[in-house]
């Protein structure tokens, strides 16, 4: 009789979209989602409503990261609700329009997932990424990816970092949910990557067709990497980098980094330690769009959530 | 083996960001500029026969990098008056141009032609010293991308190119080899004007012979399959009639379909999917150069 009290009963989801092309470089989720506007077969399953969509057509045009702004940043309370006038950023726009497609954000009427498709230069492999570590369909659903996937590893990044949190597209949904996979160059489609992403994207639409079927998910544990710091390249006074990520910690995404561990290598051979106090697990090692961001990697720790049962709400 | 005499060199340029977004040339002549004085004081000090010669400059240009821009016409004029002129004895007598591809080439050096012995010197040199990755020789009998044609604008110039890095992004592991590799030619460059015989011999070089695009619908022209994963990162290896080329989105497998074998390069480079290359394919050739050595006046 009490484990009855412990399965939280959530709403059925029933309008899901997948988004490629935030960034008009990353090609996985641009050729994918392309692929399902023209034939989506592939991405139909019962009582679901599923809309493919390219976020940032023109970026995608010119196979650049954004026109006037990144608007994977763009999404913030103030851009939302900005008035309609002319010379706003082409990102703002845009913004704006899919908050009305898709949202509004906070809204019942908002979608109830969105899946946003994107590629990292980092050795990342497959990563989901969370904004919340209380969103218990989004961590059974990670749980589900996770297993579905395996031997294949998946790795969880949680962002719920007050400062370094940022207003996603995919934030218009109630259940956002971030996919990078790497390493890929921008502008290069890999077939390897292209598969990995496709493949979770199966798996998850698998998971809300079961769940919005009655299917009862049991509690489970998602071991993550929660978000702690971000970590800017050494710079001189005119802001310009002067030394490289480490060949020690290039390509170590989510492996640990102690005190004492080479960091950076500066451009005339010099090394730079990592003088944090704890072991922390660095992701995001190294990513192209980010040099402008002031980051050469995040640091994050290791962290384990639990969710409750979920089952789907009765009428 | 014949002994050939050749000129002197007596000014080299080397040159990053023609690309600006191929960031390993851009950071290793910025620290070239800065250790340039260190340089030239100490061969102030030795006397050395180069430091008479030698006029070391050195271009780092970031610059946008659209194609029908007309900022790379003024460039390419302004780069023409600093380097040139294009067949005058003022003229540049070595270009160095440093490049970054996506595709994994390890270090390889590009010519437009296959008769400069002293770059092809330098290749063999360079073959002999670099162990790290794999040195190849590829020579293109036209002209493939206009960045190239920087190093015709001087007496003898070549590319080096290495790869893999994504664009935007600067490898410490890829700098480290490219530097080396720059140190390594100017060191040539070195012992070649101070009077160094440099043995002739037989060198392995990529002759260019065509270009493959990727599967494309015939009414939108995107692509319908990608290089496929046994193909992907194989760069030089032997392509032979029947091994797989593309992966089709549907799933099926196209193959290399030609009787004669032939090696691909440049697969999956960023920068040739507007340009309708998925890669290149070349044949091997043996060059034979004699051996040199610097004319004395």
């Amino acid at each position: 009789m009490s484990s009855r009290t412990n399965i939280s009963c959530l709403q059925e989801a029933k309008r899901v979209a997948i988004f490629g092309g935030t960034h008009g470089n990353e090609m996985s989720g641009i050729t994918l989602v392309n692929m399902w506007i023209q034939n989506s077969a592939e991405i139909e399953r019962n009582g679901l409503v599923i809309k493919p969509f390219i976020s940032n057509p023109r970026a995608v045009e010119k196979c650049t990261r954004y026109i006037d702004t990144d608007l994977n940043r763009a999404f913030t309370p103030e851009n939302l609700s900005a008035p309609d006038v002319e010379g706003l950023p082409y990102e703002v726009q845009r913004a704006k329009e899919m908050n009305r497609m898709f949202g509004p954000k906070g809204s019942s009427d908002a979608y109830d997932a969105i899946f946003d498709l994107h590629n990292t230069t980092s050795n990342m492999g497959s990563t989901l990424i969370l904004e919340s570590s209380t969103d218990l369909f989004n961590l059974q659903m990670v749980h589900y990816i996770k297993k579905a996937m395996a031997p294949h590893t998946c790795s969880v990044l949680l962002n719920e970092h007050p400062q370094l949190k940022y207003s996603t597209t995919r934030s218009v949904a109630k259940h956002p949910i971030g996919l990078e996979v790497g390493p890929q160059p921008q502008g290069v489609l890999r077939s390897n990557v292209f598969e990995s992403m496709r493949t979770i994207l199966k798996h998850a639409l698998d998971f809300i067709e079961l769940f919005n079927s009655g299917v009862e998910f049991p509690p489970c544990t998602v071991d993550v990497f929660r978000v702690q710091e971000r970590m800017d390249y050494p710079r001189d006074t005119n802001g310009n980098i002067t030394a490289m990520v480490h060949p020690h910690l290039q390509d170590c995404d989510w492996e640990p980094l102690n005190r004492g561990d080479p960091m950076f290598l500066t451009f005339d051979g010099r090394t730079v330690l990592y003088e944090g106090a704890n072991t922390v697990y660095p992701t995001f090692i190294n990513e192209a769009a980010y040099y402008e961001k002031q980051q050469a990697f995040m640091t994050t720790c290791r962290e384990i959530l639990a969710a409750n049962a979920i089952r789907k709400a009765c009428k | 083996m014949a002994l050939v005499f050749l000129p002197a060199l007596a000014r080299m340029a080397v040159c990053g960001g023609t690309h600006g977004n191929e960031l390993s040339g851009v950071y290793v002549v910025q620290e070239m500029e800065r250790q340039r004085k260190d340089l030239l004081d100490h061969y102030i000090d030795q006397n050395n026969f180069l430091n008479q010669a030698v006029n070391m400059f050195f271009s780092a240009v970031n610059c946008p990098i659209t194609d029908s821009s007309p900022y790379e016409v003024w460039r390419a004029q302004e780069l023409n008056n600093l380097l040139g002129l294009k067949g005058s004895t003022d003229a540049t007598d070595i270009i160095c141009d440093l490049h970054n591809t996506t595709s994994n080439m390890g270090l390889t050096l590009i010519h437009y032609t296959s008769s400069d012995w002293v770059t092809l010197h330098i290749c063999k040199y360079l073959q002999t010293k670099i162990t790290k990755v794999p040195v190849r020789v590829l020579v293109l009998d036209v002209p493939i991308s206009d960045a190239y044609s920087l190093e015709s604008v001087s007496k003898h110039g070549f590319s080096l190119e290495i790869g893999p890095q994504p664009h935007g992004v600067v490898r410490a592991d890829i700098y480290i080899i490219m530097k080396e590799a720059v140190d390594l030619t100017i060191d040539w460059i070195h012992k070649f004007n101070s009077g160094t015989v440099f043995e002739g011999g037989d060198v392995e070089t990529f002759k260019f012979i065509k270009s493959v695009d990727y599967p494309r619908d015939p009414e939108t022209r995107t692509l319908t399959a990608a290089i496929h994963p046994q193909l992907q990162d194989k760069d030089f290896c032997l392509l032979k009639r029947g091994d797989p080329l593309f992966l089709s989105f549907s799933g099926e497998t196209v193959n290399y379909k030609e009787e004669e074998t032939l090696h691909p390069f440049f697969i999956n480079e960023a920068a040739y999917y507007e340009k309708g290359i998925a890669f290149h394919l070349g044949k091997k050739m043996m060059l034979t150069i004699p051996t040199v050595q610097v004319q004395k006046d």
